[in-house]
C-alpha cells in the first residue's frame, strides 16, 4: 500500500503547530497503524529529520498510552480499538489520512501528537479510590458482593484513561473518564463510605481542570476503546447531586 | 568473554528455624522507625507497576517521604497493566486442599529448584493479605452468584488458586495499587515524577543515596537524593526486541545500578511464552501474548508432512501432527510453558511451521467446537478470538489460530536478600527487577503474587529496618557531581556519533541474535558465537548510530539509543551467564543437557546456586554464587510424560 | 450550581418546567377545536384561577415568572457551558468526524437559539399583538385565527419550523434530563429514549394541528 499521511508537527508547546504531508511507501496490510508511523520514522531519522514523535507503550490496546485523532476520529474508525490495535488492512491503498493530536486545553501538546494528561492523574487523586491502608483490609471474604454489581463494577473499572472520550467530545468533557472510576467504587460496597465525597471531588476537579460540561452527544463512549457506557455518567450525576444536598 | 570466579555469597537476613517462622521472625527482629523520624526519611521509588506502585503507596501512607519516578506520562500505565491471567493465592476458598505449603512447594517446584526455600514460603505466606488488600480497594474480581470470589486452576496447577478480573487481571491490580498511589500524592506524601527516566544511580559512602534523571520533556538533567533507594524496574525482556513486553521496558536502570556495584542475578533465566501471536514482517515493533487458558481446549498440532503448503482445512487428519499430544500423552496440550514452547521451536525447526517464514504452529478450536458448540467456545474465548482477529484479520473460528512461543518474563535480575536488598546498602530491588522468587521458571499466575507481596508487605517492612538508622545526612557532592557527568557524558556521546542506522536497526539486530543464539535453546556452540558478534555489534553502534534532535527536549530517538547501548552489556552477561551454566533448567534449556527424550536435565551437583554477577569495570565479570538448599521440598527431575 | 454538572441540572430542571408549560399550553391551544368561546374561556380562566382567594391574574403571574426564570436559568446554563467548552477546545480540528451522529451536537445550541428568538417573535404576534392583525386589544381566539389566516401562511411556515426545532430539541433534550439528573441507566435507556420522542411527537403534532387547521381553513 502507498499512503499519503498529513500530520499534525509541532515542535514543542509554544510552537503554532502546522499540518506536514508525508509520503509512505510499502506499508504492508498487516501492519498496526503506529508500526506504518515507525517505518515513516526510521526514514526520517536516516534523513536526518525530526522524527514525529507520539505516545505509544504496551502496544496491546491496555495501557492507554497511545491515542491519536485519525482521519477525524479518536482512535481512528475502527470501534472498541486503541490506535495501536488498528491495522493497516483497514485503509485503502492510496489513501490520504489525517492525524491530529487529542485536542483539549487540558492536555496540552508537548510535541507533535504527544499530549500531557496529567489533568487525569488529578481527577484521580481528588478522590478516584478507596482509602484502605496496605496490611488494614479484612478478608476478602468477610463482604460478599453480588456478581452483577462486580460484573458492572468491572465494565466501569475497564477505562485505560487513554484520553479518547476527551478528544471526540465536542465540549471537551472528561465526564466519561471521570464517571467510569465513580462508577466503578460507587457500584462495590467497598466503595460506599466515600462515596459521596468521592464522586464531589472528582467532578469538582474535573472542572477545575477545565475540562467541558457534558451535553449527552454519546461520542465518548462511541470511540471509547473499552466500551465504557454512558450510564456511567448519569451514576456520576445521581451521586454528584446528593453529594450538593448534604 | 573472560571471567573470574568470586567468592561465595549468602542470604544472611533470612532467619533460622522453622520455616512457617521466618517471616513473623524477622519481622519482629526488624528495628522500628519512630514516626516522628519517617517524615525526615526520604525514599526514591522507581517504576511504578505493581511492585513499585505497592511500594511507593504503602511508604507513602507509613509516613516516609517517597519520591515516585515512571517514564510513562502516568503511573497507571505501567507493564503490569497488561497481565491477563490472574493472580495465584493460597487462600483455599474452594477447599480442593491448597495450603500455603502446597503453593511454596508447587513455585519452588515449577521454578525447577532454582530458588530460595525463604523467600518462596514468605511470597506462599503473603499471598492471601493481597486478596484481602486488593478486595477492600474495590479490585473488580471475578464472582460467583453467591456474591465470593470465584478462582480458577491456572497453567496447570492442580488446585484452583487464581483469582482473576476477567483477562485483565493485571490492569485491575494495577490500577488498584495506582489509585492508592495517586491518594498518597494527594496527600503530600509522595512526590510524583512522570515521564523522567533514572539514568543512573547515586551511590555515596557505600550506600544508595540517591538517582540521576532525565526529565523526558525538557530534557533537564536532574539530582534527587534520598536514604534509600527501591527500583521496581521490571524485566528486561526487551533485549530480545520482539518480546510481549511493552516498547518501553529496558534494563536501564537495573544495568546502571549493576554497574555501580549490584550483583546481576541469573541473567540467562528468560520464560518463553508458548501462545503468542507470530511475526508477520520485518516491520514487527511487539509480541502479542494469547491467554493460556487457551490451551484447555484448543488442540496444537502442525502438518505431518515437511513443506506442506495446503490451507490447514485441506489437511487430513491423519495427516496432522498433534505433536504435544502425541510426545506428552500425560498433559497433552496442558504441558508447562517451557516445554510447549521448545515443542513448538522443534517441530519448526523441522521445517513443518506454518505461516510466514514457517515460525508457528496451528492451535485449532475445531473440535472444540464440535464438542460444545460454538457459543459455548465464544462464551469462554469470545474477546480473545477477536484480538487475534484485529490483529491477524483471521476468523478463529473458521481457521485454527496460529501460535508461536515468544519472549515473556526475565526469572534473572539484580541479586537480593531476603530484605529484598541488593549487594549495595540501601538500594532495594523488588518485583520482576530482582531475580528472587521464580527460581529458573516462573509458574503463570505468580508474577502479578510477587509484585504485590514485594511492594505492599515486604518491602515496607525490611526497609524499616535499614532506614532505622537513618536519616544518613548529606550526600557527598563529589559522588553526585560525577554521576550527573557521567549521565551527561554519554548522552553527549550518543548524539555526537551522528551516523547512519537508527537505534530501532541495531536493537532488532542485536534481538535477532539474541533470539537466535540465546533463546528457547542454547548451546556453547551459539553462545560463543554470540558472543563473538555482541561486541561486535556493540563497536558499530557507538561509531554508526544515528540519534537526531537535541537533548534539550522530548527526544524518543535519544531515550531509545540509551536503552539499546544498555541492552548490548546485557546481552553479553546473559549469554556469559548461559554459557557459564552448562545445565538445562527452567527456562534455560542448553541442548547438551537433556535426557534420552530430549526432556531438560537439570545437573543439581554443579549447579544448585544462584550465578550472581559482579561488574567489571575492565570486562571481566566476577561470578558469586549463592549455594541453595533444600530443606523442605526434595529436589526431584520435573516430568510432564 | 456554579460547576459544569450543576448547570447541568439547572438546566434539566428548568428544561422540565418549561416541558410542562408546554404540555399545558398545548393542551390549551387545542381548545381551538372546540370553538373560538372555549377557547377565549380558557384563556380568561387562566387569568382568574383561583379566584376569589388570590387576585386577578396573580397566579398567573406567578406561573409566568417562574417560566420567565426557568428561560433565563436555562439559557445562562447554556451559554456558560458552551462557553466553556469552547474554552476546552482552543484549537479546532482539522478533521472531525462525529460517531455517534452528530444529532445532539448540532441540534442542541443551534435550536435552541432558533427557538428564542422565535418565542420573541411569537410574544410580539400572539401575546401582545403587535405583530397580530388584530392588534392587543382584541379576544386571544381571535388573534390566533387571523395570525394564521391562509394569507399569512408565511406565519405558519414560522411556526412550523419552529414547533419542529422544539420537537428535534425535546427529542435529545428530554433524555438528557433524566441523565443529568441521573435517572437513566442501562436497562431504562430504551425506555428514557422512547418517553423523550414521546414527549417530542406529542407535543410537535399538539401544537402543528391548530394553525394548520386554520391555514387550511378547517377552523374558521
Amino acid at each position: 500500500m502507498n499512503l499519503t499521511l498529513k500530520v499534525w508537527r509541532q515542535s514543542g508547546p509554544t510552537d503554532a503547530g502546522r499540518m506536514v504531508t508525508y509520503k509512505v511507501e510499502d506499508v504492508s496490510p498487516d501492519m498496526s497503524f503506529l508500526e506504518m508511523l515507525d517505518v515513516l520514522n526510521e526514514r526520517l531519522i536516516v534523513e536526518g529529520d525530526d522524527p514525529v514523535a507520539f505516545d505509544h507503550d504496551c502496544r496491546e490496546g491496555i495501557c492507554g498510552m497511545c491515542g491519536m485523532v485519525i482521519n477525524g476520529v479518536a482512535h481512528g474508525e475502527q470501534r472498541a480499538t486503541t490506535t495501536c490495535q488498528l491495522h493497516m488492512r483497514h485503509f485503502e491503498d492510496g489513501a490520504t489520512i489525517t492525524i491530529e493530536p487529542w485536542r483539549a486545553a487540558p492536555f496540552p501538546v508537548v510535541k507533535d501528537l504527544v499530549v500531557d494528561r496529567s489533568a487525569f492523574d488529578r481527577i484521580i487523586q481528588a478522590g478516584g479510590f478507596v482509602s484502605v491502608p496496605a496490611g488494614s483490609a479484612p478478608d476478602a471474604h468477610s463482604v460478599p458482593v453480588r456478581k452483577e454489581d462486580a460484573d458492572s463494577a468491572f465494565d466501569a473499572a475497564t477505562c485505560i484513561g487513554c484520553g479518547a472520550c476527551v478528544a471526540a467530545c465536542p465540549n471537551g468533557s472528561a465526564s466519561l473518564f471521570t464517571a467510569a472510576k465513580i462508577t466503578h467504587l460507587s457500584l462495590l460496597p467497598q466503595g460506599q463510605p466515600e462515596r459521596l465525597t468521592r464522586a464531589k471531588a472528582m467532578v469538582d476537579q474535573m472542572d477545575a481542570e477545565g475540562f467541558g460540561g457534558c451535553t449527552n452527544t454519546g461520542e465518548c463512549t462511541a470511540v471509547c476503546p473499552k466500551g465504557i457506557p454512558l450510564d456511567t455518567i448519569a451514576r456520576m450525576n445521581s451521586d454528584y447531586l446528593q453529594a450538593n444536598k448534604k | 568473554m573472560k571471567f573470574v570466579e568470586g567468592s561465595e555469597i549468602r542470604d544472611t537476613r533470612a532467619p533460622e528455624g522453622p520455616i512457617e517462622e521466618r517471616w513473623e521472625k524477622r519481622k519482629f527482629a526488624a528495628k522500628l522507625v519512630n514516626p516522628a523520624n519517617k517524615r525526615k526519611l526520604n525514599v526514591i521509588v522507581v517504576g511504578t507497576g505493581l511492585a513499585g506502585g505497592s511500594a511507593a503507596a504503602t511508604l507513602g501512607e507509613l509516613g516516609y517521604n517517597v519520591k515516585s519516578f515512571c517514564y510513562q506520562d502516568s503511573p497507571r500505565r505501567a507493564h503490569s497493566i497488561a497481565a491477563q491471567g490472574g493472580i495465584n493465592a493460597a487462600k483455599n476458598y474452594r477447599g480442593d486442599g491448597d495450603s500455603i505449603y502446597r503453593l511454596f512447594y508447587d513455585t519452588v517446584k515449577g521454578g525447577d529448584f532454582r530458588a530460595r526455600e525463604s523467600n518462596v514460603y514468605r511470597l506462599a505466606q503473603v499471598s492471601v493479605n493481597i486478596i484481602d488488600q486488593a478486595v477492600a480497594q474495590g479490585v473488580p474480581f471475578a464472582r460467583e452468584y453467591g456474591g465470593l470470589l470465584d478462582t480458577r486452576s491456572f497453567g496447570g496447577a492442580q488446585v484452583s488458586r487464581t483469582f482473576y478480573a476477567r483477562g485483565q487481571t493485571g490492569q485491575q491490580l494495577l490500577l488498584g495499587a495506582y489509585q492508592a498511589l495517586e491518594r498518597q500524592v494527594a496527600a503530600g506524601t509522595v512526590q510524583m515524577f512522570t515521564r523522567h527516566e533514572m539514568l543512573d544511580l547515586i551511590v555515596a559512602d557505600g550506600r544508595a543515596r540517591g538517582i540521576i534523571v532525565r526529565d523526558m520533556v525538557t530534557g533537564e538533567i536532574e539530582r534527587h537524593v534520598a536514604d534509600a533507594v527501591v527500583l521496581a524496574t521490571g524485566g528486561y525482556g526487551n533485549v530480545f526486541f520482539l518480546s510481549t513486553n511493552a516498547k518501553g521496558c529496558n534494563t536501564t536502570a537495573i544495568w546502571r545500578a549493576h554497574e555501580r556495584g549490584a550483583y546481576f542475578a541469573n541473567p540467562c533465566y528468560t520464560q518463553i511464552h508458548p501462545t503468542c501471536i507470530p511475526v508477520s514482517g520485518e516491520y514487527q515493533s511487539k509480541l502479542t501474548l494469547m491467554s493460556e487458558s487457551l490451551r484447555n481446549d484448543g488442540r496444537v498440532w502442525v502438518p505431518l508432512r515437511k513443506g506442506d503448503d495446503r490451507a490447514p482445512g485441506d489437511i487430513p487428519e491423519d495427516e496432522r501432527d498433534y505433536y504435544l499430544e502425541r510426545i506428552y500423552p500425560a498433559f497433552g496440550n496442558l504441558v508447562p510453558r517451557d516445554i510447549a514452547s521448545r515443542a513448538a521451536k522443534n517441530v519448526c525447526d523441522e521445517g513443518r511451521g506454518v505461516g510466514p517464514g514457517g515460525l508457528g504452529v496451528y492451535l485449532d478450536f475445531r473440535d472444540a467446537i464440535n464438542r460444545l458448540g460454538r457459543d459455548a467456545v465464544e462464551k469462554k474465548y469470545g474477546n480473545l478470538f477477536e484480538m487475534y482477529e484485529r490483529i491477524t484479520g483471521e476468523n478463529p473460528y473458521d481457521v485454527p489460530m496460529r501460535i508461536y512461543p515468544a519472549v515473556h518474563y526475565t526469572m534473572g535480575g539484580l541479586w537480593v536478600d531476603y530484605d529484598l536488598q541488593s549487594t549495595i546498602p540501601g538500594l532495594f530491588v523488588i518485583g520482576e527487577a530482582n531475580f528472587s522468587d521464580h527460581g529458573a521458571n516462573r509458574l503463570g499466575a505468580s508474577a502479578l503474587m510477587q509484585g504485590l507481596a514485594d511492594g505492599y508487605f515486604v518491602l515496607p517492612t525490611t526497609i524499616g529496618d535499614y532506614l532505622a538508622a537513618g536519616p544518613f545526612g548529606e550526600v557527598d557532592e563529589e559522588a553526585v557531581a560525577e554521576a550527573e557527568l557521567k549521565v551527561r557524558s554519554r548522552i553527549e556521546r550518543l548524539l555526537a556519533v551522528n551516523g547512519t542506522r537508527t537505534p530501532d536497526s541495531f536493537h532488532r539486530e542485536l534481538g535477532r541474535l539474541m533470539w537466535d543464539h540465546c533463546g528457547m535453546e542454547r548451546t556453547e556452540e551459539s553462545l560463543r558465537k554470540a558472543l563473538e558478534r555482541i561486541p561486535e555489534l556493540r563497536k558499530e553502534f557507538w561509531e554508526n548510530v544515528k540519534v537526531s534532535g537535541t537533548a534539550e527536549e522530548l527526544n524518543q530517538v535519544l531515550e531509545k539509543a540509551g536503552r539499546v547501548a544498555d541492552f548490548f552489556d546485557l546481552a553479553e552477561l546473559m549469554c556469559l551467564d548461559a554459557l557459564v551454566r552448562t545445565e538445562s533448567c527452567g527456562g534455560h534449556f542448553r541442548a547438551e543437557s537433556q535426557d534420552a527424550d530430549g526432556e531438560a536435565l537439570r545437573d543439581d551437583e554443579h549447579f544448585a546456586h544462584v550465578s550472581a554477577w559482579e561488574y567489571s569495570p575492565e570486562g571481566v565479570p566476577v561470578l558469586h554464587k549463592e549455594p541453595l538448599e533444600y530443606e523442605y521440598v526434595k529436589m526431584t527431575q520435573r516430568s510432564y510424560k | 450550581m456554579a460547576s459544569s454538572n450543576g448547570k447541568k441540572a439547572v438546566m434539566a430542571v428548568t428544561g422540565a418546567v418549561m416541558v410542562g408549560f408546554l404540555l399545558l399550553h398545548m393542551l390549551g391551544n387545542l381548545k381551538i377545536f372546540l370553538g373560538r368561546e372555549s377557547f377565549n374561556e380558557y384563556a380568561h380562566a387562566l387569568r382568574t384561577l383561583l379566584e376569589p382567594i388570590a387576585p386577578y391574574r396573580s397566579v398567573l403571574t406567578v406561573l409566568e415568572i417562574i417560566l420567565v426564570v426557568s428561560v433565563v436559568l436555562h439559557m445562562w446554563a447554556a451559554i456558560s457551558l458552551a462557553r466553556r467548552a469552547r474554552q476546552a477546545r482552543p484549537v479546532k480540528y482539522v478533521a472531525k468526524k462525529s460517531q455517534a451522529g452528530g444529532y445532539a451536537t448540532h441540534i442542541m445550541r443551534f435550536g435552541g437559539l432558533t427557538i428564542a428568538l422565535y418565542v420573541v417573535w411569537h410574544l410580539l404576534d400572539l401575546t401582545f399583538g403587535v405583530v397580530n392583525p388584530k392588534g392587543f386589544d382584541s379576544a386571544p381566539a381571535d388573534r390566533m385565527i387571523a395570525g394564521f389566516d391562509p394569507s399569512r401562511w408565511w406565519v405558519t411556515l414560522i411556526y412550523l419550523v419552529a414547533v419542529v426545532m422544539v420537537g428535534l430539541h425535546l427529542r435529545h433534550g428530554v433524555w438528557s434530563a433524566f441523565q443529568t439528573l441521573g435517572w437513566a441507566n442501562r436497562a431504562r435507556y430504551k425506555a428514557l429514549r422512547a418517553t423523550a420522542s414521546l414527549v417530542s411527537a406529542v407535543l410537535v403534532v399538539g401544537f402543528l394541528a391548530p394553525p394548520l387547521a386554520i391555514t387550511f381553513g378547517v377552523v374558521k
